[in-house]
């Protein structure tokens, strides 16, 4: 879906960065960021939280079917990774295709280009994930 | 219902009133008796262009003045539907309410089709991000597959009993039976899943007209009650889950439904359950305690979901084979459940079906709803 400027703009410290929350009560991490933890409701202390970016691929797809803007891409690994901290994420796996990838592949964050939708309009960044060489 | 399929000559208020129109019919009323509506519709705005579809529906099918409301709960929308209209009857604010389901999805390119039905999940963090909504469910099979040796056969075995179901139904999208290598064989969308593990897009619309039984029972000799409903959440992401090989809120929802019930699994019939994708019927038969954790993919390829064996899954056809008009689909369940129950379903009826039980899951499995229905003898 276009997705507009102020939206973007909005999601630039998350999206960029890999920032979520950690709640100090229970030391349950969370990503994206919540106001609210989950598990202490308003007894939570929920804070901001910048991820370490290092993770394990937790399951994994790779897309035939693009949505808009990723039609170039096709096919694309996209993955949930399970952050050393323990909050997931959703995001693609660069530089590979399925039969390159496992499940508990050690992974770390990358900055890259998501999608743009007019040439001359705006560049979607955020982050992705590669396998870490052995 | 309506047929369900592509209705290229026919647009959303002519499907919602055909429907409406022989529910009453079916119920031998005239349409004075009813006093309240629901309706379930996914996406019409994004669809179709319209939104307030219950003043829409209210205007086209008569019914001017009583009130119809609109609900949506993505694909578990007909189910929430429903879910309202029991509460509405249960609690006594209404008597007669007719509850119905209905999408038009094939006025725009199945592109745009499959980014509207992406908003299912989390449009911030999944699909803005490329993740499409097969894509979910395909992470949801590939760690199933790991984590229980599932193999790509279970997961077709489901699409191939769903389309054996759908040829005995006259109102399925597919009424072809197919192969496990034909699904094999089909194109990919999202590994593992092809396009023959995923439901299709269609228009269609259902709807059932609920009363306390002391009326129903007026108006005809085979009233079917809703024994159940219950309804659950979780994390609209599916990372968020604890765990993605299996659906938590459909397992709550039926742990309560059955309590609600008073009946355990073993005594279920017959189930219409949410098959979007081949891997989400798996993950339904186990939630729903027909089989255990991990057992599924071997129970459906070895034949134990059919018609007249162990417990029979998807007689409609399921999403797969029936279609998946998103809206209409938990209305259609309802719907297939009450005929089997009323001896109604010709050549796929379940002989001895006195309960039966839906399963309509919204998105990756952030909304689940369960609801059993019993014969009245």
């Amino acid at each position: 879906m276009k997705e507009s400027i102020p939206l973007t703009w909005r999601k630039i410290p998350d999206r960029y960065r890999l920032l979520g929350s950690v709640c100090k009560n229970c030391n349950g991490y969370y990503f994206p960021a919540r106001h609210i933890c989950p598990k202490c409701r308003r007894k939570g202390k929920v804070d901001g939280y910048q991820f370490s970016g290092r993770g394990r691929v937790f399951s994994f797809t790779e897309i035939h079917a693009p949505p808009a803007g990723f039609e170039d891409q096709i096919p694309y690994v996209m993955a949930i990774v399970e952050l050393a901290e323990g909050a997931r994420c959703t995001a693609e796996i660069v530089d590979v295709l399925s039969k390159d990838v496992r499940i508990g592949d050690e992974v770390e964050m990358v900055f890259r280009k998501i999608q743009s939708h007019d040439p001359e309009g705006l560049i979607h960044y955020g982050f992705k994930f590669k396998k870490v060489k052995k | 219902m309506t047929k369900f399929g592509e209705h290229w000559e026919r647009g959303f208020r002519d499907l919602v009133t055909e429907a409406g129109v022989k529910a009453l019919e079916d119920a031998g009323m005239s349409g004075a008796e009813i006093s309240a509506g629901y309706v379930g519709t996914m996406a019409a705005g994004s669809l179709i262009g319209q939104e307030h579809t219950g003043a829409l529906i209210a205007d086209y099918m008569g019914l001017n003045p009583i009130p119809i409301t609109r609900v949506e709960g993505a694909c578990a929308s007909g189910s929430l539907a429903l879910r309202q209209g029991i509460m509405a009857v249960a609690s006594g604010m209404h008597d007669v309410v007719v509850v119905g389901g209905v999408e038009k999805m094939t006025d725009l390119d199945t592109a745009e089709v499959s980014e509207i039905l992406g908003g299912a999940g989390d449009q911030e963090w999944e699909l803005f991000l490329g993740a499409t909504f097969p894509a979910l469910y395909a992470m949801m099979a590939r760690r199933y597959m790991h984590d229980y040796g599932a193999t790509e056969e279970m997961l077709a075995s489901v699409a191939v009993k769903n389309h054996k179901h759908g040829s005995m139904n006259p109102l399925a999208q597919f009424q072809n039976e197919i192969t496990i290598q034909e699904v094999l064989d089909s194109k990919m969308v999202s590994d593992p899943l092809k396009i023959l593990d995923c439901s299709p897009l269609t228009d269609g619309a259902a709807a059932v007209v609920l009363a306390p039984l002391d009326i129903a029972k007026k108006y005809t000799d085979t009233p079917i009650e809703i024994v159940a409903s219950a309804q659950a959440s979780d994390t609209i992401t599916l990372h968020n889950r604890d765990s993605i090989t299996g659906v938590k809120a459909a397992r709550i929802a039926a742990q309560a439904a059955y309590k609600q019930a008073g009946v355990s699994p073993s005594q279920i019939k017959v189930a219409e359950v949410h098959d979007c994708f081949t891997i989400a019927e798996l993950m339904a038969i186990e939630d729903l305690g027909f089989f255990p954790k991990g057992k599924g993919g071997e129970a459906s390829l070895n034949g134990e979901t059919q018609i007249g064996a162990k417990i029979p899954i998807n007689t409609s056809g399921g999403l797969k084979a029936a279609g998946h008009p998103v809206g209409a689909t938990g209305i259609k369940q309802a719907v297939e459940i009450a005929w089997q129950l009323q001896g109604e379903a010709g050549k796929r009826q379940v002989s001895g079906a006195d309960i039966g039980l839906s399963h309509n899951v919204g998105g990756s499995g952030a909304t689940a709803v369960v609801h059993i229905y019993k014969r009245v003898n």
